[in-house]
């Protein structure tokens, strides 16, 4: 018993002098472990007599619990700086960059399709599609040109024989939608269409949007709002819309529209026409089978690349069907 | 239709600036397309006299003049080959500047003084080009300013009007427009008969009355050709884009402009016999006045005299049948052609001409004796002559029948949406010259005039109500409509969602164009039969696609010529077919794979894409649609014939997968390995709508294999035998690694296999694991000669 004090020294010396956590350990085992040094002591006790027995036994105890103590303050101080040096090692250059993949991207054609398609979808117009190669009727008769009419003239349409055509116009979908359905009727049919021209303005390809409104009373003047909102709303601006007396076989009355952009070198305002629209011919009804005393519409048709060139501040018409990736990768 | 806006005011002069003008007309629906000046911006510029010439001592090409301008005499030289003694020109005096800011001095040209410079046309920036000097007529007086005696301070106003509007094929449709539009009175022309001073007549038989219903003729002999055309009808004819011709063509070129009757003049002399309207036969000859020979055929309107054809009706004349400088006497032809049979036939020649384009518009069909009377009193104030009879051969039956519109004026509040009053469309309808010929309770009964072929509904007459009161003046109402919901098919997958998992995987979206090359066709689909367009816009343009690849192909060279290799894309369209008689169009989802798998990083490495690379994204694809796409070796003339695939979908093939044929790689100059796949838009959106199943609570076992198996035993039938063999419990299976090389012999292949088994009411014990483990090794062993790797 005269060295418990001395154990208890050399004890806690060994704690304070440990420097990680595995030598910590072994001072645990060599003085509070089965055999360790203190462990020992307590069997000394049944050497002692009954009287001295509680108190000998009570000093080893808390000898024995001021090493364990000391063991857990050491012990927390070596983890937390373990901890510590763990970071510092682990410490990485967050400003290199990650692992992803590069990312990819829509078609600005998509993207204002998707646009256009979710301004009208809102007020409840339907997304309907239709082939490509189309016959005279869908294309020509069905919409007031028969042949020969001089406004086939104006459609530089591509054909394979004389009644199979690439369609010109994505009205055609309106005649087979009608054809097929009863009004009312509430429609756009994006979609690519073709034109025999080729040069700086004109691709033999491009994306046209025909809406189509048929109800019991569908104006000129609600076509005026209709029209107006839907330009406002695409270019977040609040553009001055007119409206220029035109012709379409299949609208009647029918306007050429123009948006206000910018001014010219005078200072008048510059206009550029943007979308065709009118009044659906009855004639169009007719052979539709949609009888045109009691049932009204409009019909509007705009170019796709058109509007994504004034929306995005392309200039050159032709880039739309390059594909280059320096272009398409800026539309994301 | 170009003109003069000087010629236009002088019909209907409304109070408003020039720009006012063509904003006016253009909100009419009479859209101008462009506005020029119609000389260039010059100054100081005057008649001059020629009065001598003299050889340049100095030089050949020369020459020393004396031009007098009204005060003085000036020495001027000047090299045109046209200048000669009596000639009037325009004089540039020192002082005076020239269009493009040149400034006129005294100069001296090789030793001589010059003080001034006589003026070409296209010096002045009256016509593009010109020989020699501009002759001004005798009557100019000299040094009296050239814009004024010119009357030069207009501008040729170019409309592009609609096919509709034939009726503006003249100066005076134009100013009847302009009057409805502006409330300005229009002065319409008085056209008085020219009483006949002989009793010659010319023959006239109109064999085709159909096609010409009204042909108006009249002989004017001993008309002058020599004299030249006055000043003011070359100027209105040049500010419309006409060139003069003769005094004659150039009289019935104005009353073209002027009433928008297309007018011919014969030689009397070449006409043999009198004149016969008809049909063509079969392959009959006419020389056009362009020289340009053509072959008619029955649906050939033409003008023939009693031997030949002379005359493409109201297309063009013939070759020697014209006036020319021996003319004496002429035939005046002034005639109704049927719009409906006139279409198209100019175009089937290749022909288009200012006569041909308003007849198939429609010409005023009562227009033709007036047109005549009024050529006959221009003539005889230029070329003299003496007229005869005007002589008429009408078919009323074939004439367009006169017709009248009822009009409702509900109607027209229904389509403008906003209420016109009585007064407005009534005074609308008058300044038009629709005439109302009957009063009704609910409208008006209105006359269709003569020269309107766009009005035969009454939608036609609201459409003109609607144009003259002005668009922009109209309200603004939103429409009302029924609500009705609309069909969702869950099953049906949002094309979006395809193309934004695509872009999610790192693709580009291209747009292609439909028409591909004969070759790019043949190259990617030989067996394919093409779908030829008629009128392609080139070679390279002709046939309509069989796939998509060529577009993305094309698109992949592109930008690798532009230093961009690594290339994703994806498109969706049609793919065109022929299947028995008739055309496919099926809507096709297309992509594209090049160069390294990711973009050059400082941790990934930059391995080439290959095959696996675009099986993955398609699974992925797959994955995110609730798709399973199984896939067969097969062979594809576009793709490698060992790294091709078809993709099925329930059993129907419904596209395919591959790397690119490595000898269209090279033929298409292609860096790198290139993957792609295609399949049937169809297949990809069409998914089925989830149902739930319960899944077990108790825990998955997953128990590892490793088999050699020979290397042509694909991993697709190992896969079948395990599943099988496996039995109902097995809930998951998959490959975890694949080895061939060293401590693998010749031949065979490693593949290590992980199962999963789970039961959905208990613990799976080791012993039963065991058992289903040794169930799929003995399958696998027996059916494909497989064996466990130690």
């Amino acid at each position: 018993m005269e060295n418990l004090e001395s154990l208890l020294e050399q004890g806690l010396n060994a704690v304070e002098a440990s420097t990680d956590l595995k030598q910590l350990e072994q001072v645990r085992v060599d003085y509070l472990g089965k055999k360790g040094h203190l462990t020992a002591l307590l069997k000394t006790l049944g050497q002692l007599s009954a009287e001295e027995r509680p108190v000998a036994g009570q000093r080893i105890n808390d000898a024995k619990e001021q090493v364990q103590n000391a063991i857990a303050g050491k012990k927390e101080w070596l983890e937390a700086e373990a901890m510590e040096a763990r970071l510092a090692s682990e410490s990485i250059d967050v400003t290199l960059p990650g692992r992803g993949r590069d990312a990819g991207g829509l078609h600005p054609v998509t993207r204002t399709l998707r646009r256009i398609e979710a301004i009208f979808g809102g007020a409840g117009y339907e997304v309907a599609e239709g082939p490509e190669i189309e016959d005279d009727h869908h294309n020509f008769e069905a919409l007031n040109i028969p042949e020969h009419h001089p406004a086939r003239a104006m459609h530089d349409t591509f054909y394979f024989n004389p009644g199979t055509v690439l369609r010109t116009h994505t009205s055609p979908v309106q005649i087979r939608t009608m054809e097929n359905g009863e009004p009312p009727f509430r429609m756009i049919c994006p979609g690519r269409v073709y034109r025999c021209d080729s040069d700086l303005t004109h691709t033999p390809m491009f994306h046209q949007v025909e809406g189509l409104l048929v109800d019991r009373y569908a104006s000129f003047a609600d076509l005026k709002s209709t029209i107006e909102a839907f330009l406002r709303a695409f270019f977040e601006e609040d553009l001055a819309v007119r409206f220029r007396p035109s012709y379409f076989p299949f609208t009647e009355p029918s306007a050429e529209v123009d948006i206000e952009w910018g001014r010219e070198s005078d200072g008048s305002t510059k206009w550029l026409e943007v979308m065709g629209c009118g009044v659906v011919h009855p004639r169009v009804f007719e052979n539709c089978g949609v009888d045109p005393e009691q049932w009204s519409g409009f019909a509007f048709g705009l170019g796709v690349e058109r509007l994504a060139m004034l929306r995005y501040g392309v200039t050159d018409l032709r880039q739309f069907f390059e594909n280059d990736l320096r272009f398409l990768r800026q539309f994301r | 239709m170009k003109f003069s806006e000087q010629w236009l005011r002088e019909w209907v002069n409304p109070r408003m600036s020039s720009n006012e003008l063509v904003e006016a007309i253009t909100m009419a629906g009479l859209e101008v397309d462009e506005v020029e000046p119609v000389s260039g911006a010059f100054e100081g510029v005057v008649v001059g006299e020629v009065t001598a010439v003299e050889p340049h001592p100095e030089a050949d090409k020369l020459s020393l003049c004396r031009v007098w301008d009204g005060r003085e005499t000036l020495d001027v030289v000047c090299g045109a080959p046209n200048v000669r003694v009596g000639l009037r020109a325009p004089l540039a005096r020192p002082g005076a500047s020239l269009p493009g800011g040149m400034e006129i001095r005294r100069t001296e040209v090789r030793g001589q003084t010059s003080n001034g410079m006589l003026c070409a046309e296209s010096e002045l920036e009256l016509s593009e080009a010109s020989e020699g000097l501009m002759e001004l007529a005798s009557e100019a007086e000299a040094g009296a300013d050239l814009r004024q005696w010119l009357q030069l301070d207009d501008q040729s106003l170019d409309v592009d009007l609609t096919p509709n509007r034939s009726d503006c094929l003249s100066i005076r449709g134009v100013a009847r427009d302009l009057g409805a539009l502006t409330e300005e009175p229009f002065e319409d022309l008085v056209l008085d008969p020219v009483p006949a001073v002989h009793s010659e007549i010319p023959s006239i038989r109109v064999d085709a009355a159909a096609a010409c219903p009204r042909y108006v003729g009249r002989i004017i002999r001993n008309v002058n050709v020599a004299v030249e055309t006055p000043v003011w009808m070359q100027e209105r004819l040049r500010r419309s884009g006409i060139r003069s011709i003769d005094p004659v063509v150039d009289v019935t070129n104005y009353v073209m402009l002027e009433l928008g009757q297309p007018m011919h003049a014969f030689d009397r002399a070449h006409v043999q016999g009198g004149i016969v309207v008809r049909m063509a036969s079969e392959g009959e000859k006419l020389t056009l006045l362009d020289g340009q020979e053509l072959t008619l055929g029955t649906d050939n309107l033409v003008i023939a005299d009693h031997s030949k054809p002379v005359a493409l009706a109201g297309i063009m004349g013939g070759e020697g049948s014209g006036v020319s400088e021996h003319t004496r006497d002429i035939v005046l032809e002034s005639a109704f052609f049927d719009p409906v049979r006139l279409a198209g036939k100019a175009r089937a020649h290749g022909l288009h001409t200012d006569s041909s384009h308003r007849f198939e518009r429609g010409v005023d069909w009562r227009l033709q004796r007036a047109a005549t009377e009024r050529a006959t009193a221009l003539l005889l104030s230029i070329v003299g002559g003496e007229p005869g009879e005007v002589i008429e051969v009408v078919s009323e039956q074939h004439l367009p029948a006169q017709q009248t519109v009822h009009l409702r004026e509900e109607r027209v509040n229904t389509v403008l949406g906003m209420t016109i009053d009585r007064t407005t469309t009534e005074e609308i309808l008058a300044r038009l010259g629709l005439r109302v010929v009957h009063l009704y309770r609910d409208g008006w009964e209105v006359e269709v005039p003569s020269f309107r072929f766009d009005i035969a509904l009454e939608v036609d007459l609201i459409e003109e109500i609607g144009r003259i009161y002005g668009y922009n003046r109209m309200p603004v109402t939103e429409p009302e409509g029924r609500l009705r919901l609309s069909a969702e098919p869950e099953s049906r997958r949002p094309m979006d969602r395809v193309r934004d998992h695509l872009v999610a995987l790192g693709y580009q979206e291209a747009i292609t164009y439909s028409f591909i090359s004969p070759e790019q066709q043949k190259q990617v689909t030989p067996e394919a039969e093409g779908i030829e367009l008629a009128n392609p816009i080139s070679a390279d343009m002709a046939v309509m696609r069989s796939s998509l690849w060529p577009g993305l192909l094309e698109t992949l060279a592109y930008n690798q010529k532009r230093q961009q290799h690594r290339v994703r894309l994806f498109e969706t369209g049609l793919r065109f077919e022929r299947k028995d008689q008739s055309i496919e169009q099926e809507g096709m989802l297309s992509a594209l794979l090049s160069g390294p798998v990711a973009s050059e990083n400082w941790v990934n490495g930059n391995r080439e894409v290959d095959f696996y690379d675009a099986k993955g994204d398609l699974e992925s694809l797959g994955a995110m649609l609730g798709q399973s796409f199984s896939f067969a070796r097969e062979r594809h003339p576009a793709l490698h014939p060992g790294q091709s695939a078809r993709v099925y979908s329930g059993g129907q093939p419904v596209g395919w997968i591959g790397t690119l044929h490595p000898g269209i790689q090279k033929s298409l100059d292609l860096n790198g390995n290139v993957c792609l796949y295609e399949l049937s838009l169809e297949a990809v959106l069409n998914g089925h709508v989830p149902h739930f199943k319960a899944f077990s609570k108790f825990p998955e076992v997953r128990r590892d294999l490793a088999m050699l198996v020979d290397e042509e035993t694909e991993w697709a039938a190992v896969e079948n035998v395990a599943r099988e063999a496996a039995g109902e419990l097995l809930t998951g299976l998959r490959v975890f690694d694949v080895y061939q090389g060293e401590h693998v012999k010749e031949g065979f292949r490693s593949l290590a296999l992980s199962l999963f088994w789970q039961h959905p009411e208990r613990t799976l014990g080791d012993a039963e694991v065991q058992e289903l483990l040794d169930g799929v090794t003995n399958a696998l062993s027996t059916r494909l000669g497989a064996q466990l790797r130690s």
